[in-house]
This record gives structure tokens, sequence and C-alpha cells, in this order.
């Protein structure tokens, strides 16, 4: 007979379809908030990652390798944040996880991730859980000092010498509130009225005669949670008529609508995300910046902001080292840090072994508000800035 | 410190304080009607707040609060006959844990039907930044909206139970349900309607604050520890008390961050809560011997 | 009598055993790590039954309880003392034993507190607390009591969110393991998760084994006497603040004990704990063991707080417990509140007063 076996042949058919097979489904994980106190972190978070992942999925996967996300959502609680950490690196055997939201979870997980050799991206600010660096653990938003010299900066520039700094109490506000109150001494700027307001406060009223007590030439409001546009409010409807600063926790359109005129003139640092549009189309950061802005907004009908930016970061990290390096962990985790001009949402990436952050003072913008929208700051106009007051 | 910022610190603390008084005179028209704390009033505010913002956005502001009233008045009385009615003379113990599960499940509804962003009604008359002056002191004309509702909620109210027949037959349910039943006074159909009357306070309430703050899925929790301290510290189910009470406690809470760090402006007013309950449980302008009677689970 | 009362315990200890033997068999022995933490919230549902069960009083508080033990503990093992080193009641404390040196993430030397000593210290702290607390809140009654203890909780998760010394909202980080014994250690590391496992559920049954004995002392029958009827229990001479307070202190310290093991095993603690959906949860659980039943609330909530703590329950964790309370409450409260049980203690005790005055 010269007919060969069957099985023989089924054997060969086996072979040759299996060198142009499917690769491996790779395992990612997310922690993130959202539901609980920072909701409004991960919930633009998670639903960013989910249209990533579907977009991926349909031209399958990073790298060929199709991504099966298991989300988890912590609530802001550390606890869970352990417990689903452990889980997605013992049990799941992932092979990243991104997130936290928020810094406190993160540095819990810290050890978590190291010890089992997971890279954890995070998207939480912090600078405490990159320094000092842990080798698997990288963050994807902006550093708070370089936002808070930036402010700073531009307040010395102005010529004022007499600050207030309201902060909210989350890991967010007493961040930033460490942070401008040490480069505030460095350079010479007098913080005469500081308090902590809660980021549940329903007015904040008390708060803002207290600055205007205290005489401020100008204030800054470090929060990333709602209740910041309340202290606009209060502020402005008191007569407190000096400059307003706000941090990078202003990037979401809602908190604009929340404060209504009361947001006009306030200047800000942030990626450049919320105002892709005006960006020139030579920027390098322009066309991915429109394209999140736009498909995030198709899909989930809300305005795009730069917590959302910060998982999207996350996932082109991700993609990047699987493009490196494949599945291949320790390997992924050096090619993480050789990454260079990673164009994100937050910024341009460029990543070493001492630094798992990757971006300087210039992934931030100074922006403002005009007519309730965001707007790069234009030098010259930064004199005028408080609004005429209404009567 | 000038006289003028003692009174803008005043002005704030009438805010906060209106505020709380909204909630309270709530709790208020519920226990009075049922000896129950019903810990799900922070969510009725919410839900007013929620169902304004969503239903502006198709009909005119005036519309959309008394069509937002309205439907937590309906919610209210759902509230109560599924799960209140049919209790037969439950204990204090398994009512609080009812209304608390009933104030999670209604927070996480409205965490699936709105998700977690925020929204505000836009102010009623001015904007964010208007400002009424005398002199030095500034506050917004929303406030005086608030402190407006208040009043006439007040004011209705004594109204209702004074003078009117089904205010009357209220109070005497309250009083002495049994014999209330003896006189013909539908005793469920009053509870009923102590729940519509609540809810709808609370959905007024949460429209006419919602432009000063925002509403949230998890909105209403806070406001009810507030208000709850509020009742207690005014006389629980006395509604001008309640207004006296929201006063002092917003007024308190706020000249505290003149000592305090502000951060801790709930610890001022759960502390004046707890010393409230240890010392007089009658409130300040309560009746002791009524509130030792009360006290009796 | 004693031998049907140590039966349900060693029918549990061979519960947690096979548990750990199957899910070992099975491959799934990181089950266990969820399980430990369940274990360690099985602490506080021990005291809380008693308290709400037994002696029938409200709190809807504990879990600021568990959050101070927590605190305390996680605080006193990870605050570097060395820039106080020149006071005497830090050497003092070196001299005693109470202190360790090492190394901080940054390499600088460092000096915390030990663990034991820091367990201990937040176990009395925590009983002073609940002592002080206790006196004149527990005699209030109804939802004044539950109100109370509610603003109790309220204001321990305002403290340790406002308190920048304990962290603020990001809690306190890199707590230590906790040295029980040479060899046997607190710690979350996935080596010594099999031992872990033990240690929490071990707890939890030394715990009820001393508190069976409790229960089934005067002293326990005089609380069931109190939870029946007030009025009654007072009139058979028994101090019915007395044994509240005693109540509620220990059922204080039994949270805090949970809370300061389950922060040395995560390795760190945050607000959250203290949260008042964490006490909500508790009582919840407590409600579905029926109130005065043990065995039910640890078992139910042993299984929920796994599934919670594995995620099962999504973003909607806490509607779960919300509205597990209200069916239960519902529809149960008959089984919940033992009135029977109440009737049949009531009667033995009137019965006794009778005879001597005839």
């Amino acid at each position: 007979m010269n007919r060969l076996p069957k099985w023989i042949v089924l054997l060969g058919a086996l072979f040759f379809a299996g060198s142009a097979a499917a690769k491996e489904t790779i395992k990612v994980g997310a922690i993130l908030s959202v539901t609980g106190p920072a909701a409004n972190l991960g919930g633009p978070e998670a639903r960013t990652l989910q249209m990533l992942v579907d977009e991926a999925n349909k031209k399958g996967g990073l790298s060929g390798h199709p991504i099966e996300l298991l989300l988890k959502d912590s609530g802001g609680s550390p606890e869970k944040a352990i417990s689903f950490a452990k889980k997605l690196i013992e049990e799941d055997k992932v092979f990243a996880i991104i997130g936290p939201s928020t810094s406190g979870e993160t540095l819990k997980i810290k050890g978590i991730a190291e010890e089992g050799k997971t890279l954890l991206l995070s998207c939480a600010a912090a600078e405490s859980i990159v320094k000092p660096v842990g080798k698997w653990v990288f963050k994807t938003p902006q550093n708070d000092s370089h936002a808070a010299r930036k402010i700073l900066e531009h307040i010395k520039k102005a010529g004022l010498t007499k600050i207030g700094l309201v902060s909210s109490n989350t890991g967010f506000g007493k961040a930033g509130k460490e942070q401008v109150e040490k480069l505030a001494k460095e350079l010479g700027l007098e913080i005469v009225a500081n308090e902590d307001y809660d980021k549940e406060a329903t007015d904040l009223t008390a708060v803002a005669t207290k600055l205007k007590a205290a005489g401020v030439q100008a204030f800054i409001n470090w929060s990333i949670e709602p209740a910041q546009a309340i202290v606009l409010k209060n502020a402005r409807q008191i007569g407190l008529d000096v400059p307003i600063y706000q941090s990078h926790g202003f990037g979401n359109i809602q908190y604009v609508k929340a404060a209504g005129p009361a947001a006009e003139g306030v200047i800000f640092p942030a990626g450049r995300l919320i105002v892709a549009e005006s960006l020139p189309a030579s920027h390098p950061q322009k066309s991915v910046l429109m394209k999140y802005k736009k498909d995030y907004e198709a899909q989930t009908k809300e305005d795009v902001s730069t917590f959302g930016g910060h998982a999207y970061d996350a996932f082109l990290m991700l993609g990047k080292v699987i493009e490196k390096a494949g599945v291949d962990r320790e390997k992924a985790r050096e090619a993480l840090e050789g990454v260079q001009g990673l164009v994100g949402t937050a910024g341009i990436f460029n990543f070493s072994a001492q630094d798992h952050n990757g971006l300087q003072a210039d992934a931030f913008e100074m922006l403002t508000v005009k007519q309730g929208k965001f707007v790069v700051l234009q030098e010259g106009a930064a004199k005028k800035d408080a609004p005429a007051k209404k009567k | 410190m000038t006289f003028a910022l003692f009174l803008q610190y005043l002005v704030a603390g009438v805010t906060y304080g209106a505020i709380y008084a909204i909630v309270a005179i709530g709790f208020g028209i519920v226990y009075n009607a049922t000896g129950i704390i019903n810990f799900a009033q922070g969510e009725f505010v919410m839900l007013g707040g929620m169902f304004a913002v969503t239903l502006q956005a198709y009909v005119p502001l005036p519309v959309a609060v008394l069509l937002a009233v309205l439907i937590v008045m309906g919610v209210g009385a759902l509230v109560e006959i599924l799960f209140i009615r049919w209790l037969d003379r439950p204990t204090v113990l398994r009512m609080i844990v009812i209304t608390i599960g009933l104030s999670i499940g209604m927070r996480e509804l409205a965490l699936l039907v709105w998700g977690e962003g925020v929204r505000s009604l836009p102010y009623f008359t001015g904007d964010a930044v208007t400002a009424l002056s005398v002199g030095d002191v500034h506050v917004s004309p929303q406030v005086l909206w608030v402190l407006g509702t208040v009043g006439v909620i007040v004011a209705f109210l004594l109204f209702f139970f004074g003078q009117t027949r089904l205010g009357r037959q209220m109070r005497a349910c309250a009083a002495n349900r049994d014999a209330a039943r003896l006189c013909g006074i539908d005793a469920r159909g009053m509870v009923t309607l102590s729940f519509v009357l609540a809810a709808g306070i609370g959905a007024l309430a949460g429209c006419v604050v919602s432009p000063i703050t925002y509403v949230q899925y998890d909105s209403g929790t806070n406001l009810a520890i507030k208000g709850f301290t509020v009742a207690v510290l005014g006389g629980l189910g006395n509604s001008a008390a309640a207004l006296g009470g929201g006063l002092i406690l917003g007024v308190i809470e706020s000249l505290s961050i003149l000592v305090l760090p502000a951060a801790y402006k709930d610890v001022v007013a759960i502390a004046i809560l707890l010393a409230i309950l240890v010392f007089r449980p009658a409130g300040i302008f309560g009746n002791a011997a009524t509130a030792r009677l009360q006290e009796h689970a | 009598m004693s031998r049907s009362r140590y039966a349900p315990l060693a029918v549990f200890a061979a519960l947690i055993v096979l548990v750990q033997l199957v899910t070992g068999a099975a491959g799934k022995s990181q089950y266990l790590t969820q399980l430990t933490m369940a274990g360690y919230y099985a602490l506080p549902i021990v005291g809380l039954t008693l308290l709400m069960g037994y002696a029938g009083q409200i709190s809807i508080g504990h879990a600021g309880f568990f959050a101070i033990g927590g605190y305390l503990s996680g605080f006193l093992t990870t605050y570097n003392l060395h820039e106080l080193s020149g006071h005497w009641w830090v050497r003092a404390a070196a001299w005693l034993r109470l202190l360790s040196a090492g190394q901080d993430a940054f390499g600088s030397p460092s000096l915390v507190v030990r663990a034991w000593p820091a367990c201990i210290a937040a176990l009395l702290v925590i009983a002073l607390v609940a002592y002080l607390i206790g006196k004149p809140v527990l005699r209030l009654k109804g939802h004044f009591l539950a109100m109370a203890t509610l603003g109790f909780g309220t204001i321990v998760y305002r403290l340790v969110l406002g308190s920048s010394l304990m962290g603020a909202a990001d809690g306190i980080s890199d707590v230590p393991a906790f040295h029980l014994l040479p060899g046997l250690a607190i710690s979350g590391k996935a080596a010594v998760r099999v031992s872990n496992y033990y240690i929490a559920w071990g707890l939890v049954l030394i715990t009820v084994l001393l508190l069976g004995n409790l229960i089934h002392s005067r002293v326990g029958r005089a609380l069931r006497a109190i939870h029946g009827a007030e009025e009654a229990a007072t009139a058979s001479g028994i101090d019915i603040q007395e044994a509240k307070l005693k109540m509620f202190v220990l059922s204080a310290v039994l949270a805090a004990l949970g809370g300061v093991l389950l922060t040395h095993y995560n390795g760190g603690i945050g607000p959250s704990e203290a949260s008042i959906l964490k006490s909500v949860r508790m009582v919840a659980m407590v409600a579905i063991g029926g109130m005065a039943n043990l065995w039910g609330a640890l078992i139910m909530g042993a299984l929920l707080n796994f599934l919670s703590m594995r995620g099962s329950f999504g973003s909607y964790d806490d509607a779960v417990f919300g509205g597990i309370l209200v069916l239960i409450m519902l529809f149960s409260p008959q089984g919940l509140l033992r009135a029977d049980l109440a009737r049949r203690v009531l009667g033995a005790v009137m019965r006794r007063r009778k005879e001597p005055v005839t």
C-alpha cells in the first residue's frame, strides 16, 4: 500500500497547523477602585482598560497574543487589593497587574508583586511607589513634585509671596501637600494658611473664609476629588478674587462643570490629553491623544479625563514589552526599563533602571479654564486671573 | 478676627446647618409616626437630587424638581409597603438593621443606574459665583433658597400637624396606635403617609442643596449621620427644634476650623452627638420625661 | 452535658483540617489566603455574637475596635523611633527588650516596637477605650445605643482618615510579620500559608472554647437573662451594667485582636477597615448565624468573607451583605432573637427565687 497511514497524515497536519497556530493567551490582572471613595479614578480607568483590551483582541491581541483581562474592583480598600493581588499572582499567574488606582493600595501590594515577580503598572501617583525603586513596580502618573514645582514657579514669577494651601484628606492630597510645603520653602514662598478638607464636604465656605482672613495673594487647591469644585465656588462667592491654582487632579471636565463660572481662570498643570484638540498637528502626542479621546467618548458617552489616561498608558507599556520580549517575565521587565520615547497620554515615557516612572516636568502643560473649557495657558494672560466679581 | 469675618463664618455655619436640618426633619416625621429611625433618609435626599438632574435635561428646572419630589415620594411609599408595613411589632434592632440594609440597597441601585460620577443641578438663581453681599459678608443666593425651603417646610409641618385633620390623625397614631385605630383611624395608612412625607421633604432638600454641593450615589450616608445628630440635638421629632439644632451644629462646625484642622470637622459633629446621647438624649429643646419613655426599646 | 458541649468544637476543628487537606490535594492551597483573612475577621464576629446575641446589646461600630487594634499595632511596629533614641523612655523600652532595630526601605537605621509588645499594648488600649466608652453608652437603649455605636465607629474612621501620623488615606504599610514563637510567624508570605491558616483558625477555636466556658458559667447565664428581660434580671440580683460592660469590653478586645493579627498578616491596614460598612458586615454575619448561634455565624461568616475577599461579589459587595441583612431581618427574626431560650432561662431563674421565700 502506498497510502500513508491516517495517523501519520494527521500528525503531519497537526505539526504544520501548530506552527501557524495562535500564540498563547496572556492573562492580565487589573485591580482598580471602580466603586468606593476613589471611584472617580477607578471608573474611567476600568472603562479605558476594557475598551483597549476589546480593541486589541479584535485585532488578534497584543503582538498576536490574545489578552484575557481579569478586572477586580477593590473599592479603594487595601485589604481587598492585597487579597486580589495574591490571587492574581499566585492562582491566576497573571503576566502583569495594572493598577491599583490609589497610592495606599499600591504601597501595600508592592512587596507582593516583587515577591511574585510580576509586573505592577500602577495608576497611582505617590512618589514613594517608585522611590525606592522596586524591580517590578512601575507607575504611570506624573510625579507630584513636578506639578508642584510648575505651580510654585509660576506663582513666584507672578511676584506673589504669600500663598494659601488647601488639600483634600486623601492620599493624593496628602502627597501633594508634602511636595508643595517642601518646595515652597525652597523657593522662598510663605504658606500663610494651610488646611485639609474632607473630600465629602458639602460646603467649604469656612475654609475659604480662613484663606481670606489670612490674606493670601494666591492659593493652591490640591485634590483629585469632586469636592475641589466646592472650594472654587465658595472662594469666589465670598469675594476671594486671588489667582487660584489647582493640581493635576483637576483634569476632569466634570469638575469644571460642577464649579461653573468659578472655574474660570483657574491655572493648573496637566497632561495634554484634555487639550488634545488645540495641540498643533506636529505635536508627537497629538494622534495618540485624539484617538483615545475619540474612542473613549464614543464608547462611554462621557468626557475623557486624565485619570483614565493612566490606565491607557499602562496598557501601552504592556503592549510595548510584549512586543519586545514576548511572555518571558524577566525579559519583559528588563525591556520595560529600556523603553524610550513611548508616546502616552500623560506624556512621553523614558524609562531606566532607576526611573520607573519615565516622565519629567515637561509632561505637564500649564492649562487654564476659559468659558468652561480646558485651554493651554497663554503666558501674558497670566496676570488677568480672577473673573470680575458678579453682583 | 474682624466682625465681618466672624459673620462670614456664621453664614458658612448657617449653610451647613440648614442642609442638616432638612434631613433631620425627615427623620423626625418617620420617628413620630412609627418610633423608627429610618437610616435610609439620606438616600431620599440623594435620590431627589439624582432624579432632578436627570429630568432637567428634558423639562424646565421647576418641573424637574417637582417631578423628582413626586417620584421619590413614590419610592418612599414603596419602601414602606414592601419592607415595613407587614412587620408585626418589630423590635428596634430589627428596624434599625432593615433600614440600614435599605440604605445600602438604594445606594447600590443608584450606583447601577447613574454610575459613580457627580452631578449638580444648576443654581436656581444666579450661578456659582454670584453672591449677595452686605459689606464684606457674602452669601450665595442658593443658601437663601435652602433657608427659605427649610422655613416653608417647617411652617407647612406645623400647620399640617396642628390644623389639618390628617395631621392630627397622624399625631394620634403616634401617641397611641391602638386607641387611634379604635377611633377609626387607618393606622397603617398613616405610617405610609409619614414615609411619603419624609421622602418628599428629603427629595426637596436634595434638589435645593445640590447646586451648592453636588450629588453622588453615596452622598446619602454622610448626610444621614449629620442629619441624625441634628435631630437628636434638637429633640427627636420636633421640626422647629431640628432647625434650631441644625443651625447650632452648623455654626459650631464652622467655627471649629479656627481651632482644629478642617479634616476633623466631622469628629466635632459626632462628638456632640455622643455627648447629647449620653447626657441629654431628649435634646436641647426636647422634653426629658418623654425621652426617657422613648428610650425604652 | 459537657461532652455535647465539646462535640461541636471537635467537629469544627475537623472541618478546619479537612478544608486544608482538600484544598491542598486539589492544588488550590491559595484559597487558604482568603480563608485565613476570613479567620481573622471571625474573631470580631465571635465577640459580637456574644454581645448582640447573648447580652442583646446592639453595636454598629465594632469595626472601629478592629481598626484601632490594627492601626495601633501597625503604627507601633513601623514608626521609626531612631530619631528619638535619646529619650529616656525609648532607652527604657530598648532595655526591656521591647524594641527591635533594623533598616528602613532606604537603608537608614530604624527602631521600632516588637510585635508582641505592640499587640499587647494595642489590646490594653482597646480595653481601656471600650471601658470608657461603654460605661456611659451602654446605659442607652434601642436606637440611641445603635446611633451611639454608629457614631463611635464613624469617629474612629474620621480620626484614622484625618491623622497624618496614621498615614491618613494611605494607611500604614510595610507592617512586619508577627513572630509568635520561634519558627512560627504570622506573615502573608506564600511559603507559610498553611501554618498561618492553622494559626488563624486555631485561634478562633481557642477563643470559642474559652468563651464557651464563659457562656455556660454563672456570668453567662446572667447575660442571657439580661437579654431576655432586663427588669427580671435586675430583680434576680444581677448587676446589669457591670455584666453588659464586661461583655462590651470583651467583644471589643476580640475585635481588636482580629485587627492586630490581620494587619500583620496583610502587612498593612487602611481606613477602609474602620468604615461603617465593615461594621454592618459584621452585624450581618452575626444575624445570619442566628444572633445567638455562634457556629452558624462562624461558618456563614467565613464563607461570605472568603467570597468577598476573592471578589466574587464584584462591585456589589456591600449590597450583598446589606441585602442578606434585610432579608434575614424581614423573614426570620424569630430564630434570631431566641425568645424561647430567654424564656427558659428566665423561668429557671424565677424558680430559684421562689424557693427560699416560701
